[in-house]
């Protein structure tokens, strides 16, 4: 029994930032990496199911991404995860969410797991579609935005609840194996004690190439993509009026537009 | 290859808000007259949802009955990948909604077609003679801190996911031609259950509440929520909070305003204390009249739809405000 969880090292900017100079991504420099956020609930909810099932389950990670990803990875060992798997060829580079998902669906089909979890959304592009995408390239069934989940090991089905607008939950039923994608809230995420930092340190990660995966490198990266990032530019910062001064001064600024507003609207 | 399909989503009978905002995105991507636009009605009944899309700048509306009565992402998938098969549409527009995330990039994914979500302008540039006209999507970046632009190149047909709340719907009315359209049979490895109603036991009704003060994950921890009670009932607000916070359990759900939370609908003041501006939290705010901002990160993208802003550390903002509310003040 394997439940695979695919995790994201995402970038979040630095607080002076540059564009770089073909104006198509930020210069690296400025991107301060970490795991992405629904992947610390997606991960929980598989070593969850592994701690509450009768049978031994084993919990893989895996991580589509240059070296840097291994820190991720090593945060989900030192969590309780199996293994750890990362995928990366340079052609890689330049891929957008559903390339990421072809090359997910690989390792899938190399681990056959009852089950795949991926996050929502990442915090950096936000795509929300990684995840059913990789479902598509699998043929699974898939469903996105899982708040509640109920699940045994090696059954046929799952239940679960997605999270609609307006916190309204809708409870379907699925075929498993199935590719489900994890909300924030699910669970409360377990904290890595220093001992497991330590020892996850130890531990092998598995590194694949995409020839080991039987990827043609076209198939990835930017022709591998269904769209293509043209520009990336710094917008407008709209209309706000910055309240300047010290401390005091703002504040008192605030207290004025408070007791302005609320004049107005009694 | 022309027209644009735009799927109309529903749930539970009824029509949502997010199909006729399409409507306007496909008149704003419109290259021309002969760019159609086409609403797609995927339902049990789905004549009883056509006079709700019977609007301005809709050319044709196309039903396709399907057995599921809610949400069926391998029905929808299946619908919409039979219909794009036979009609070849330039343009696809769905909304980007929690039931897209459950089945557009499968639809993308198997068709090849090209794909962006969360898209919140489009348009097609170059010129058409050339041979060069390209549709070009944007969308936000690195937690909305950049905007990114997004092409397709070789692609005929592009599926875009839109934004809510970016297009207003159209206004007018009328009288579209109907075109029946069969799906394939397709056996959905999903099954619908139930809707489930969240309710927390909190009495208070943000949609309601005329002033809110909202506390985000920058206060920090668990302790530190007292404080801005306090300062809330001081300054006359109610309190509300992002989603950290209500996931965390230091505030109820009901205080959580977004997208899968409450809808700010009455108010008029917003302060946001420590709130990066995350798409789905505006989801819940962004129409008020008066937002202030208070945030550590010049760059944070709540400032985009602030009205006033304050760079700085938000426990001392509160602490100075708090002076300016004593009794007796
Ligand atoms: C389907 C879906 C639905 C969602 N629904 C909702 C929803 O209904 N509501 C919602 O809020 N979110 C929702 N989210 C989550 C959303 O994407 C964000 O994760 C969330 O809004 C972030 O909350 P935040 O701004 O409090 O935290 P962060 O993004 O972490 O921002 C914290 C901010 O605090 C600032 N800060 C830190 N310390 C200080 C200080 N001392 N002084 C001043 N500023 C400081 C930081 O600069 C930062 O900008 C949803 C997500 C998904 C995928
Ligand atoms: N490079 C990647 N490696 C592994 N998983 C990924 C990668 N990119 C996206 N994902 C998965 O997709 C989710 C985010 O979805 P998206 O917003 O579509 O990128 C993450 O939470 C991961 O589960």
């Amino acid at each position: 029994m394997k439940l695979l969880v695919a995790v994201k090292q995402v970038a979040a900017l630095d607080e002076d930032f540059e564009i770089r100079a073909d104006g198509r991504d930020v210069e690296a420099d400025f991107l301060i990496r970490d795991v992405n956020e629904w992947d610390d609930y997606s991960l929980e909810e598989a070593l969850k199911i592994k701690e509450a099932a009768a049978s031994p389950v084993e919990v893989v990670a895996v991580s589509v991404g240059p070296e840097d990803a291994d820190e991720a990875l090593r945060k989900c060992l030192a969590k309780g995860a199996d293994r750890a798997i990362r995928v990366w060829d340079e052609a890689i580079e330049g891929s957008d969410s559903i390339a990421i998902a072809r090359v997910l669906a690989a390792v899938a089909r190399k681990e056959s797991p009852q089950m795949l979890f991926a996050g929502v959304q990442s915090s950096d592009h936000a795509f929300a579609s990684t995840g059913v995408a990789t479902a598509a390239f699998l043929d699974w069934p898939h469903a996105a935005v899982v708040a509640n989940l109920t699940y045994t090991p090696g059954g046929d089905t799952a239940v679960f609840r997605r999270e609609l607008e307006g916190g309204v939950l809708h409870e379907m039923q699925i075929e498993c194996p199935a590719v489900l994608t994890i909300q924030l809230g699910i669970n409360t995420p377990r904290y890595a004690s220093l001992r497991s930092i330590k020892q996850a340190a130890a531990k092998p990660i598995e590194v694949l190439s995409l020839q080991d995966l039987g990827i043609a490198a076209p198939d990835v990266g930017e022709s591998g993509s269904l769209s293509r990032v043209r520009r990336m530019y710094i917008p407008d910062k709209g209309r706000a009026e910055m309240i300047e001064g010290d401390v005091e001064e703002q504040a008192a600024r605030l207290a004025q537009i408070i007791k302005d507003a609320i004049g107005g609207a009694a | 290859m022309s027209g644009i399909l735009v799927i109309a989503e529903h749930r539970r009978g009824e029509l949502r808000a997010a199909a006729l905002e399409l409507v306007s995105a496909a008149q704003a991507a419109k290259r021309g007259a002969a760019d159609k636009v086409a609403v797609v009605l995927i339902a049990d009944k789905p004549e009883r949802l056509m006079p709700h899309v019977s609007v301005g700048g809709v050319d044709e509306i196309v039903t396709v009955k399907i057995s599921a009565h809610d949400f069926d992402p391998d029905a929808l998938e299946s619908a919409v990948g039979a219909l794009i098969a036979a009609r070849k549409p330039s343009l696809v527009l769905i909304p980007h909604s929690i039931d897209s995330f459950g089945y557009a990039a499968a639809l993308a994914a198997k068709g090849g077609f090209g794909f962006a979500t969360d898209v919140f302008k489009l348009g097609y540039e170059g010129s058409e003679d050339s041979g060069q006209a390209g549709l070009v999507a944007t969308r936000g970046g690195y937690g909305q801190k950049v905007n990114v632009e997004v092409d397709f190149p070789g692609k005929d047909t592009i599926v875009l996911a839109v934004r809510a709340n970016t297009f207003k719907p159209p206004e007018g009315v009328s009288s579209p031609t109907v075109t029946e359209f069969t799906a394939p049979p397709v056996r959905s490895r999903l099954s619908s259950r139930s809707f489930i109603e969240v309710s927390s036991g909190d009495d208070v009704d943000m949609t309601a509440a005329e002033f809110i003060l909202s506390i985000g994950r920058g206060i920090g921890e668990q302790a530190n929520v007292e404080r801005f009670q306090e300062l809330a009932a001081a300054v006359g607000a109610t309190l509300g909070c992002s989603r950290p916070i209500a996931d965390a359990g230091w505030l109820p759900k009901s205080r959580q305003v977004g997208q899968s939370g409450k809808t700010a609908s009455a108010c008029k003041l917003y302060v946001a204390m420590g709130i990066s501006g995350a798409i789905q939290h505006l989801a819940g705010m962004k129409h008020v009249a008066t937002i202030v901002a208070v945030n550590a990160d010049a760059g944070a993208s709540i400032f985009s739809v602030a009205r006033y802003g304050i760079v700085g550390d938000l426990f001392e903002i509160a602490d100075a405000l708090r002076t300016h509310f004593e009794p007796g003040s």
